[in-house]
């Protein structure tokens, strides 16, 4: 193959660049803002205070890319796997390999193992181009992991079949009986969605997550990340210019041919890749005249409802919360994630949120000043279209404080600094539409052969030479790259 | 007393628990094959939650199920049930009634629908066409599928193989995008769905209804596309979609069955309450009554749910542990309640123009989805809506046979009741205050109803399961979810009418297909029992499909 642009420079960009590039192509990646690492960037929230500004934990980095890349020559590193702690007068922690304190011990090990397998079954897909359901050339490659499926076993592929489409409350209420953990699964199910924990489908949402593997605390920030992954871009050969926006695409004779730049230059290639989101790549780069109708349907009716909002807190001493590194969830039944979504669905703000703490400075003492800490929090469910943007956040932001306050009575007076972004503040600054972290809604009718939509789903774009990679696509978001790796497979395969 | 001649024999080749539409149409079918069959039914009257019922002096109610439209025409014709009394009145109009004093009327003639929605949005009434088809086609997907047993997909028995093969043609004849477009709308919320085609609030609102009526599921939850078929599978005369009402209220069907099931030389006992499934041996030798007498049967069918049949009147140990766990765990959240009221005149609704049609069909008083959300959330709290959504009709109004000229009979659905309030069971107060919520958002939009009002019955889940059976009030016996659909329902390794059990069966709406007079797990049950016991299916037309 001749050559390639790349649009984007977050994790599925450079992810994606790399893979081209050690395919043999002639690889140019452009990104509109003056940094690399979209979603991935560690940001100076206020003087001496940095945290990772978005996405704050490393969870299911693809496996191919850390390898080939070499992140960790390229100075990339990150703590051991977290725990997680459920703070309440008798506080229960999940280790990384799910064991956990308390009376439900019995039972949440069954019901880990249980849902580790079927995750684990599921798995392999999300490193494979979403089969075709009438393509036998699909079939036959999907046979392995079909044997494997076939292999676990009448019973457990029974239990797989009737928890696939399930929610996760009632799996959790029919398992376990402390409430916090309960809360626990509810939460982790429902992070990144747009859906409380009683919405069928959520439980696949847990697979799914549990398929992405150990979470981590990157140091340095998920800066560091991007910039290792930035560094084995360039080393493969591939050409970084930032500060450089798309305009839109070039298409010649139904085919896309180059971008025109914000510069006004124009920059030629054989091929062209977008991992920006979809509806973007299509309707403002490519331009509804350059498809059919019926695409143009499909993009325009793709959801972008973000209801994650994030919080960074510059404090002064010891928060306050327990064991700093472990990441602390604020969930204390699935009633209380169920009633944090109901107002999303309105537009209005729930009166108690839920969160998830992480301190980095607990990790990576180079982010706060001496005896100082930041605290990365992501708060659950910010409407991402109030009718009042200003009211929604100042309310949101005293919700997130009553929340605080109760679990680490004076938080709020030992704070420097805060900073709140609703879905929309994400919006602006890291251009996720309706500050979705995967570039769409991310639920069952948006999955494999159905992400994000059915005509644009093995990452060929429905424009000749154009081609998806961002989280759009599939498998969806996290930092994790695996979307681009897989986009840069078929590209090469088609080459 | 007539006690039987020879009481130790076992006189019965099936004995059917629970006389309501599906008890009656398993029995009917063996009957007319020629077994020995008797139904037991705990009330003094059959018909299950297919009931008409004079509580009041001179109108007559349709107590619970209030509409016909699933019920499957070929067990009508199978059955003969139109030459046993029953006759279907199609209906035609209805109207939503808006906060603002306006109304969009409903037909279910697509033209007349389509010019309607065109007075409230010129960009809905074109993506009407477009949806009227799109939904037509998943319909004509799904509804060969209600008349089968479920393959179970894990199994390498030969007839498993083939109905699987037989489902995979079924989609292969499709093209790939039809397919994913009905996975994608077996897994979308409606209110998503509803999005992609219309814009107008009341025109969403209208169309979603059918995916909420008897699920604990909001219409922005994921998979509530799917109720909205469930709901639109059925038809009258041919006419699908179309629905009706029973001439003489929903005990018509049931009075037909039992008449086609009698004239086949079957027995109805009444009032007699089933005490416990008797097994001996892993195997069902009848079973024992709350009057203490024992009726032997070399087959016992259940038309009661699940959670009844196996965790309600059998011994725990007679059955495996891991099947009473899974059915611990079957959902049976009941989310509707029902009043039924005796008016002394028709109600007027200024909002609707004089000598409307509207009258004749359904009443909606909620104007948008995000209002049904609302009180779907109040469901999810543990309460009822202080602004419930409900779909109600005036029955009397093309069927005189349910209340005296002038006098009607209205029936109003509700949606939401949970099954406890706040943890605790139903008070007596509850209800009433309930019925009260119902009765003044009616008021809201006619005034003087309530001098109209000459009596109330109101029916929460609490009702529901005290009378009818129905285990926390649900009205599908089973959540309609799509982890509890097809090889799922009601539990997975036991979709096919069988249970662990020998000679032991089940045939209600636990089973597959699920809820709504449909008749359809009736029918395959009394299939799967013929099929075992080598007898003929002749009786047993092969399902037609008018698409």
């Amino acid at each position: 193959m001749r050559s390639a642009l790349v649009i984007g420079g977050g994790a599925n960009g450079l992810a994606c660049a790399f893979r081209l590039a050690k395919g043999g192509a002639r690889v140019t990646l452009i990104e509109a803002a003056d940094e690399i690492g979209g979603g991935a960037r560690t940001m100076e929230f206020a003087p001496g205070f940095r945290t990772s500004g978005l996405a704050h934990l490393v969870h299911g980095l693809d496996a191919r890319a850390a390898k080939e890349m070499g992140l960790e020559d390229h100075g990339f590193t990150a703590s051991a796997p977290l725990s997680t702690t459920l703070p309440g007068d008798t506080p229960i922690t999940v280790s990384p390999r799910g064991e956990v304190t308390g009376t439900d011990s019995a039972a949440w090990d069954a019901l880990h193992a249980r849902l580790s397998r079927h995750a684990g079954r599921l798995a392999p897909f999300r490193t494979m181009r979403p089969p075709r359901l009438k393509g036998r050339q699909d079939w036959r490659k999907l046979a392995p992991t079909a044997f494997g499926l076939s292999r676990a076993g009448r019973e457990d592929l029974r239990d797989l079949m009737r928890l696939a489409l399930t929610n996760i409350a009632d799996v959790a209420e029919d398992e376990l009986t402390d409430p916090r953990l309960q809360g626990l699964l509810a939460f982790d199910a429902t992070l990144g969605a747009w859906a409380g924990p009683r919405s069928p489908g959520t439980l696949l949402l847990y697979l799914n997550r549990l398929a992405m593997g150990d979470v981590r605390l990157p140091a340095g920030g998920m800066g560091a990340l991007a910039t290792a992954m930035a560094r084995a871009t360039e080393a493969a050969g591939v050409t970084i210019r930032t500060g450089t926006r798309a305009e839109r695409l070039i298409v010649e004779e139904g085919r896309a041919v180059g971008a025109l730049l914000s510069s006004g230059e124009e920059v030629r290639a054989a091929t062209i890749v977008s991992a920006l989101c979809p509806q973007a790549t299509l309707l403002q780069l490519a331009g509804a005249p350059a498809l059919d109708t019926g695409i143009v349907r499909r993009a325009r009716n793709m959801p972008f409802r973000g209801a994650a909002a994030k919080i960074h807190l510059a404090i002064e001493g010891d928060p306050g919360l327990g064991d700093l590194t472990h990441r602390i969830v604020l969930a204390p039944s699935v009633d209380h994630v169920e009633r944090a979504f109901n107002p999303v669905k309105y537009g209005e703000v729930p009166a108690e949120p839920v969160l998830e703490i992480t301190c980095p400075s607990a990790h990576d003492p180079s982010l706060a000043p001496e005896g100082r800490h930041v605290l990365s929090i992501i708060a659950q469910f910010a409407p991402h279209a109030p009718k009042d943007p200003a009211a929604a956040a100042s309310a949101f932001k005293e919700a997130v404080w009553r929340v605080l306050e109760a679990a680490a009575p004076g938080l709020r007076s030992r704070t420097l600094h805060e900073e709140l972004l609703m879905p929309s503040d994400i919006e602006a600054r890291y251009g996720l539409k309706g500050g979705s972290w995967h570039h769409g809604d991310f639920a069952v009718e948006r999955m494999l052969f159905l992400r994000p939509f059915e005509e644009a789903a093995g990452y060929a774009a429905p424009l000749p030479g154009l081609w998806l990679a961002s989280a759009g696509s599939h498998p969806g978001g996290g930092v994790t790259g695996t979307a681009g790796w897989n986009a840069a497979e078929q590209v090469l395969r088609a080459a | 007393m007539n006690a039987p001649a020879f009481p130790t024999a076992a006189p019965y080749d099936a004995l059917i628990v629970g006389a309501g539409h599906n008890g009656l149409v398993t029995a009917a079918y063996l009957a007319r094959a020629g077994m020995r069959v008797v139904a037991v039914e705990k009330n003094d009257w059959v018909g299950g939650a297919a009931v008409s019922r004079q509580l009041d002096d001179e109108v007559t109610y349709s107590n619970c199920s209030y509409v016909c439209s699933l019920f499957r025409p070929e067990i009508m014709r199978d059955l003969e049930l139109p030459k046993h009394g029953l006759q279907i009145l199609p209906y035609e109009a209805g109207a939503v009634l808006t906060e603002d004093g306006g109304f969009l009327a409903m037909s279910r003639d697509h033209e007349v629908q389509r010019r309607e929605f065109a007075r409230h949005s010129r960009r809905d009434a074109e993506a009407y066409d477009r949806y009227a088809r799109d939904i037509l086609r998943h319909c004509r997907f799904i509804r060969p599928m209600l008349m089968r047993t479920p393959a179970d997909p894990v199994s390498l028995r030969p007839r498993d193989l083939g109905e699987l093969a037989w489902m995979g043609r079924k989609v292969m004849e499709l093209s790939e995008r039809q397919i994913s477009e009905m996975i994608r709308f077996w897994t979308m919320s409606i209110s998503d769905y509803l999005d992609e085609y219309f814009e107008h609030p009341v025109i969403k609102a209208y169309l979603a209804v059918s995916a909420i009526i008897g699920t604990a599921l909001g219409p922005m939850s994921p998979g509530s596309a799917y109720v909205l078929l469930h709901h639109y599978m059925g038809d009258v005369d041919g006419n699908v979609g179309a629905w009706g009402y029973a001439r003489g209220g929903m005990g018509a069907i049931t009075q037909a069955l039992k008449a086609s099931f009698e004239a086949a030389g079957g027995e109805v006992r009444t009032g007699k309450g089933v005490r416990r499934i008797l097994v001996e041996g892993g195997r069902t030798t009848g079973v024992e009554l709350e009057d203490g007498e024992v009726i032997r049967a070399s087959r016992v069918i259940s038309g009661m749910d699940a959670k009844r049949t196996f965790l309600g009147t059998m011994d725990e140990g007679d059955l495996p542990g891991e099947f009473v766990s899974a059915i611990r765990k079957f959902k049976t959240r009941g989310s509707s309640g029902k009043l039924n009221i005796a008016l002394d005149a028709a109600p007027d609704f200024p909002a609707l123009p004089e000598g409307a049609p509207m009258l004749r069909g359904d009443l909606h008083f909620t104007d948008s989805i995000e209002r049904m959300e609302r009180a779907y959330d109040d469901w999810k709290d543990g309460t009822f809506s202080a602004d419930p959504f409900q779909d109600t009709m005036i029955p009397s109004m093309i069927d005189p046979t349910l209340a005296p000229p002038g006098k009607h009979f209205m029936s109003c659905f509700v949606q939401y009741a949970p099954p406890k309030i706040r943890g605790q069971a139903w008070s007596d107060a509850d209800r009433d205050a309930f019925g009260e919520t119902v009765i003044d958002q009616i008021a809201r939009y006619s005034p003087g109803f309530r001098d109209r009002v000459r009596h109330v019955e109101v029916r929460t889940p609490r009702e529901l399961e005290a009378e009818v059976g129905l285990t926390e009030g649900n009205i599908f016996q089973g959540e309609l979810t799509f982890d509890q659909m097809l090889f799922n329902r009601p539990v997975p390794g036991w979709a096919q009418y069988r249970s662990p059990v020998e000679g032991l069966w089940m045939c209600g709406s636990s089973t597959h297909p699920g809820g709504g007079v449909m008749g359809a797990p009736g029918r395959n049950a009394a299939a799967e029992i013929l099929r075992s016991a080598k007898m003929s299916r002749q009786d047993m037309r092969e399902a037609y499909d008018v698409l």
